[in-house]
């Protein structure tokens, strides 16, 4: 077999962007000596093929006869000379590149038949005097990630993955003694306690015999925290107090209770279902993909959304993706490079990654990003959160399903590599500096292209009701997918019919591994060719590899070993269950100690706008595609530039109907350290507010779940935790909003060798919201002058984890508290008075409190206004300007109103906190008259624009 | 009335599609979405209709380069029935990933002039180095008046300026040389520019992509072959308008990309 290099560049003259965005991050790194950077896109053809079909592979495909030229032979830089630095950056055997099916595919259609395979690699070329430590440096920092890449040294040659040779193993776990229990569990990397270890030691004793590795790892991903939620379903000790089942007695418990006609199906499938209009119901799903995105943030960040969206497409018998939602957690993007800690990414690099590989994979499915938020704190450094939300939409007939005996297991999409083993349970465990080499399978590259073929498929076989029932491939691959599938019948599954990558993979790998873009459906056999048929049709792989049977028995084989007999109850409710411990002490009500007194608040203004968690975040909102599909009516950017922040998003899935869906999110970590109760209720107000302030109805608002926590075997981040479900309950039931669905990530925590660092206690609460009529919807720019400005909702001293005092150095202080009628009748009010036409903007007050929701209404508008904080409803000890504008009091809104709909809207607002506080003008200055009457705010709103816009534009060297 | 169909090419990672296939319907044309295997498999097929239209998305995940898969693909299996197609005088559109494809397959610019050699621009990486979604100002050429009348059919008596998104990481448009861009400006084959909202050429974030000349869209020397980045088929309704809430009185001026579909539609029915 023939091996040959093709180089593609940019000829010269060409704008190289690339090189240039890497010379910017190496300057970025500290590295002088670099005086110029080159990209060279490597390609390596294998297999018997002629000079001549090698260069037309060169020219016709690999090279833009425009802007590119090529190299056959030796290479651009053969023989690197001094002031030349070369660094080759591969993939590393058995990592997915996309790259390569598609050059196989366009060889084929060339009728090359000669070239066996192709690979890709990237080769960097450095001008200058840089020291081999400069290298080493920036090849580390920047051209690679050693999880899923290696620096080429030397020609490489295909390295064949060894075949599979069969062998059964059984675990001897008879006779274990604890400390081998304890043993098998870590070095196996199953993660199970001691005490699981000897629940399954004691049914193998009843079965006398010894499990196999098929079994063990069958057990040890169906029990695992990731899917079992062993924590959340599980019992808790709260101060004393029992809970038998910490979710289904809180935020399980509220949607029973609330009793709403329109939640179809919730806390079942893969996403909880709602109505959405007499023929359609929407689906809704939000999940996190941590541990990954902390290791190798593109790929792990692009699974993670890619992973998301498999969701609603296995909801019922299937939903078509609409509409994509992403929420970030970092560490500080300005982090000195020295500061980080050993095994951990810069928070830089990481958001970078994760912000790509969204963007990469939601933009390929074509599925709108129109909503999201980023948080900041350093203690998301080693640990950052990565929240992927999408909702689908499906014919209201396709929103049940129901596996029978005898139905045929059909895997379909990407076929099953060694990539994401042990996905599951080491999602479960804590980072350290050592996971990246010992959880590198964990991580996985995602093929959006493959899962896009896949879901075209799938609707169109779904619509012939060709299949009885769909699951997706997730965490635990197909144990998951079968198991919870066959859960009632029992299933039977041939592993070495099972497409792979590559040879090469043991039986317990194919069936745990979490290779990306599969989806697992039950078949009747009666349907199987015709639906084999449409799938091959558009390029599908699809193969039969099972049954469900009617034993209640999960058996697995291999070439007609039988490596797995269990019986579907123990893999199911065998996990023994332990109550664990809570523990939560209230603090004595934090006084809030003010910053010293000052005349002019402008300078206070425009630093809360620069701070990372209010300021833009258009770097990142450009790089998703707002607007494919064509249904994204109130868009994620708006005003008069389309670069002013929006509250909730507004999407019209069918282009000739104004019924929408608008959707939200809220989240606050910043509270969370003060009281995990107002932060859960701080988030549930928010997310609700956003709804209302786009004209939706509290109503008609189905909420989601997100807990992101550290190590709640600790029985304080327990206790808190606890209190965060309670406060979902306690807020949920007043306010009148369903949980649909929900998720949770615990144990994320990051130690770097010295000390454990535990994130903050997280919990995203995302909302959607059915929209009967989006003609009536608003967005939160200012629309004219002489128009009345009001601010509804009473503001009180609470300034605990608020911008304000972050950027004065305080601590502590009394945090947001919600009062959930309050603030639902407020809410209600503020809908009607949208509703019938008397607002002209709204905008909800959060992050930077009234200051900062007033200056971004003013310059999303371009427009001044003149305001007087005399009128601003509060609680009457309150004397300080600075804390009504900073205060982040829930329930707040600031509306425009028309001149003339002010009698309107105030009678639509009799009985609520409302007081009228100025007029937005035609200049572009913002004044703000305090309590005593003085000026305490006078600042161009193109000032305050381009403080906010400053720290991304600064971080990644915008021009613009 | 004669019945127009127009033929939606899908493949994988096709994306807009449904948004394609909706602006047609609203301009009056039938509309099938048909996968390449299928038209492979049946030659006959794409002469059936009148208008051809290659969708906006990420064909084959732009590997490699954008468009250049699927360029490829048809290159080896359908060029002879996609020429008879354009020769027959029938419309073809390509919107972003397709206005990538009809470049990369050499139907665009197309100027007659080079023979042998075909290709003679290019789609390449944005300057800012990424992908980015934002609506951009368009001027259509023919209104400047001096030079050459455009020809382009798509275009007859829209709006001097357009408005529209961009939703892309390679469109910056670069030709093969001087010659080749002044040949397409005396041909008439200029369509699109990028510009400020007043219609004045202006730098980036207005060109959103570095591409030279401002160079947004282009036509064959027929004036039935159109190529360009922006999405018209994404401001088909007002209600995809930024700012449909600011300016309820202007609404009417709002979701003129249906325009050119309507322009699509109306000549395959005058003309075939």
């Amino acid at each position: 077999m023939k091996q040959a290099r093709i180089e593609v560049r940019d000829k010269k003259g060409i704008y190289d962007a690339v090189a240039e965005g890497l010379k910017q991050d190496i300057r970025d790194l500290g590295i002088k000596t670099v005086t110029g950077a080159h990209y060279i896109q490597v390609y390596t053809l294998r297999g018997d093929f002629s000079a001549g079909d090698l260069r037309r592979v060169a020219a016709e495909i690999l090279t833009d006869s425009i802007s590119q030229e090529y190299n056959c032979g030796k290479g651009f830089y053969p023989a690197p000379s001094g002031g030349v630095r070369i660094v080759e950056v591969a993939y590393n055997p058995g990592v997915m590149d996309p790259v390569e099916q598609s050059l196989a595919k366009a060889i084929k259609d060339m009728r090359l038949k000669g070239i066996e395979s192709a690979s890709t690699s990237k080769k960097y070329v450095l001008n200058g005097k840089v020291s081999r430590a400069e290298v080493d440096k920036i090849t580390e920092k920047l051209l690679y990630n050693k999880i899923i890449q290696h620096v080429v040294r030397e020609q490489e040659t295909k390295k064949e993955l060894a075949a599979y040779k069969f062998e059964r193993v059984e675990i001897d776990i008879l006779g274990a003694k604890d400390a081998d229990l304890k043993k098998l569990s870590r070095e196996g990397q199953l993660y199970l306690t001691l005490l699981e270890m000897k629940a399954i030691q004691k049914h193998f004793r009843k079965l006398r015999r010894n499990p196999t590795d098929c079994e063990l790892e069958t057990l040890a991903q169906t029990w695992s925290e990731h899917c079992k939620h062993k924590t959340m379903m599980g019992a808790v000790v709260y101060n004393g107090k029992k809970i038998d089942n910490l979710l289904k007695e809180t935020v399980m418990k509220v949607t029973r209770d609330l009793k709403k006609s329109w939640c179809v199906s919730v806390f079942k499938d893969n996403a909880g279902i709602i109505r959405f209009d007499e023929k359609n119901n929407i689906c809704f799903k939000v999940e996190t993909h941590n541990h990954p995105s902390a290791l190798e943030p593109y790929g792990g960040a692009e699974t993670g959304i890619g992973g998301v969206i498999r969701d609603p497409m296995g909801t019922g018998l299937g939903s078509k993706p609409i509409i994509n939602t992403d929420i970030f957690c970092f560490g500080m993007p300005d982090m000195p490079a020295g500061s980080v800690p050993k095994g951990a990414l810069h928070p830089k690099r990481v958001m970078k990654g994760v912000v790509s590989g969204v963007r990469d994979y939601g933009n390929k499915m074509g599925i709108p990003t129109v909503n999201g938020s980023v948080c900041f704190d350093e203690r998301y450094t080693g640990n950052p959160l990565v929240f992927c939300g999408n909702v689908g939409i499906m014919p209201r007939e396709f929103s049940d399903k129901i596996v029978s005996s005898g139905d045929l297991i059909v895997a379909v999409g990407g076929r099953t590599g060694r990539d994401g083993i042990h996905g599951a349970t080491f999602s479960s465990s804590e980072l350290t500096a050592e996971s990246e080499t010992i959880s590198s399978t964990a991580v996985q590259i995602g093929n959006p292209i493959t899962e896009k073929k896949v879901l075209d498929t799938l609707i169109k076989a779904r619509d012939l009701k060709l299949y009885e029932s769909i699951t997706d491939c997730g965490a635990g691959g197909f144990s998951s997918a079968v198991g919870e599938m066959g859960e009632e019948t029992g299933a039977e599954v041939y592993l070495d019919k099972a497409p792979l990558k590559y040879s090469g993979l043991k039986p317990w790998e194919i069936w745990v591994s979490e290779a990306q873009e599969r989806m697992v459906l039950a078949v009747n056999k009666r349907n199987l060719k015709k639906l084999m048929e449409i799938f091959k049709s558009e390029n599908v792989e699809a193969t039969v590899i099972g049954k469900f049977t009617s034993n209640g028995k999960l058996r697995l084989f291999y070439k007609g070993h039988m490596l797995t007999d269990l019986d579907m109850s123990f893999i199911h409710d065998g996990l023994p269950k332990v109550a664990r411990k809570a523990v939560w002490k209230s603090k004595k009500e934090d006084v809030d100690t003010l910053p010293r007194k000052k005349k002019d608040l402008t300078p206070d203004l425009l630093k809360v706008l620069s701070t990372w968690n209010v300021c833009s975040k258009e770097w990142i909102i450009r790089q998703y595609d707002h607007e494919v599909q064509g249904g994204s009516v109130l868009k994620p950017l708006i005003g008069v530039d389309n670069d002013g922040p929006a509250d909730a998003s507004v999407t019209i899935p069918f282009l000739d109907s104004k019924k929408g869906i608008a959707l939200s999110n809220g989240i606050n970590p910043s509270y969370g350290d003060i009281d995990p109760y107002w932060m859960a209720a701080s988030a549930i107000d928010e997310a609700l507010r956003q709804i209302t302030a786009v004209g939706g109805e509290v109503s008609k608002t189905a909420l989601l779940d997100n807990f992101c926590w550290g190590n709640t075997e600790k029985p304080a981040q327990l206790g808190g935790l606890v209190r965060a479900s309670q406060a979902c309950y306690d807020m949920a039931k007043v306010f009148g909003t369903p949980f649909i669905s929900g998720k949770d990530s615990l144990n994320n925590e990051f130690n770097t060798g010295k000390k454990t660092v535990s994130i903050p206690p997280t919990l995203l609460i995302s909302a959607v919201s059915v929209i009967d009529d989006v003609e009536k919807t608003i967005s939160s720019d200012v629309k004219a002058s002489g128009n009345l400005l009001f601010v509804v909702g009473r503001t009180l001293q609470e300034m605990g984890g608020s911008q304000y005092f972050q950027v004065n150095g305080k601590k502590g202080g009394r945090v947001p508290r919600v009062s959930p009628l309050k603030s639902k009748n407020i809410m209600k009010s503020v809908h009607t008075a949208i509703k019938k036409g008397f607002i002209a903007s709204a905008h909800d007050c959060s992050e930077g409190g009234i200051a900062v929701a007033l200056a971004e209404m003013l310059f999303s508008g371009g427009m001044g206004a003149r305001v007087n904080l005399g009128k601003v409803p509060r609680e009457k000890r309150i004397d300080r300007d600075d804390v009504l504008l900073f205060s982040e009091s829930n329930s707040r809104f600031i509306v425009e109103v028309p001149e003339d709909k002010e009698k309107d809207f105030l009678s639509e607002m009799k009985g609520r906190p409302c007081g009228l506080i100025g007029i937005v003008s035609a200049d572009s200055r913002m004044t703000v008259d305090g309590l005593l009457g003085e000026r305490v705010i006078d600042a161009d709103i193109n000032k305050l624009k381009k403080h906010w816009k400053k720290p991304f534009g600064k971080l990644m060297h915008e021009k613009n | 009335m004669k019945k127009i169909k127009t033929l939606i090419l899908r493949t994988a990672g096709t994306n807009c599609d449904m948004e394609t296939a909706f602006a047609f319907k609203q301009a009056g044309s039938g509309v099938d979405m048909v996968h390449i295997n299928e038209l492979i498999r049946k030659k006959s097929l794409l002469s059936q209709y009148q208008i051809l239209a290659i969708p906006g998305g990420f064909t084959y995940g732009d590997d490699v380069a954008s468009g250049k898969i699927l360029a490829n693909e048809l290159k080896f299996n359908l060029s002879d029935q996609i020429n008879r197609f354009i020769f027959a005088g029938k419309p073809v559109i390509g919107i972003c990933n397709g206005f990538q494809v009809l470049v990369k397959m050499g139907l665009l610019p197309d100027t007659g002039e080079v023979r042998g050699e075909k290709i003679e621009a290019t789609l390449s990486l944005n300057d800012s180095g990424r992908f980015e979604d934002r609506w951009i100002h368009l001027k259509s050429e023919k209104e400047q008046g001096k030079r050459k009348k455009c020809r382009c059919i798509w275009t007859k008596d829209i709006p001097e300026v357009m408005y529209m998104p961009i939703a892309h990481a390679e469109g910056k448009f670069i030709p093969k040389d001087e010659k080749s861009l002044n040949l397409l400006k005396s041909n008439g084959q200029v369509v699109f520019r990028y510009t400020d909202s007043k219609g004045a050429p202006a730098g980036y974030p207005d060109n959103p992509n570095g591409s030279v000349d401002d160079i947004a869209g282009l036509c064959d020397p027929s004036g039935r072959v159109l190529g360009m980045m922006p999405h018209p088929e994404r401001h088909a309704i007002y209600l995809q308008h930024p700012n449909w809430r600011r300016f309820p009185d202007r609404r009417k001026e709002m979701g003129t990309g249906i325009r050119l579909f309507e322009n699509g539609v109306k000549f395959a029915k005058n003309q075939l």
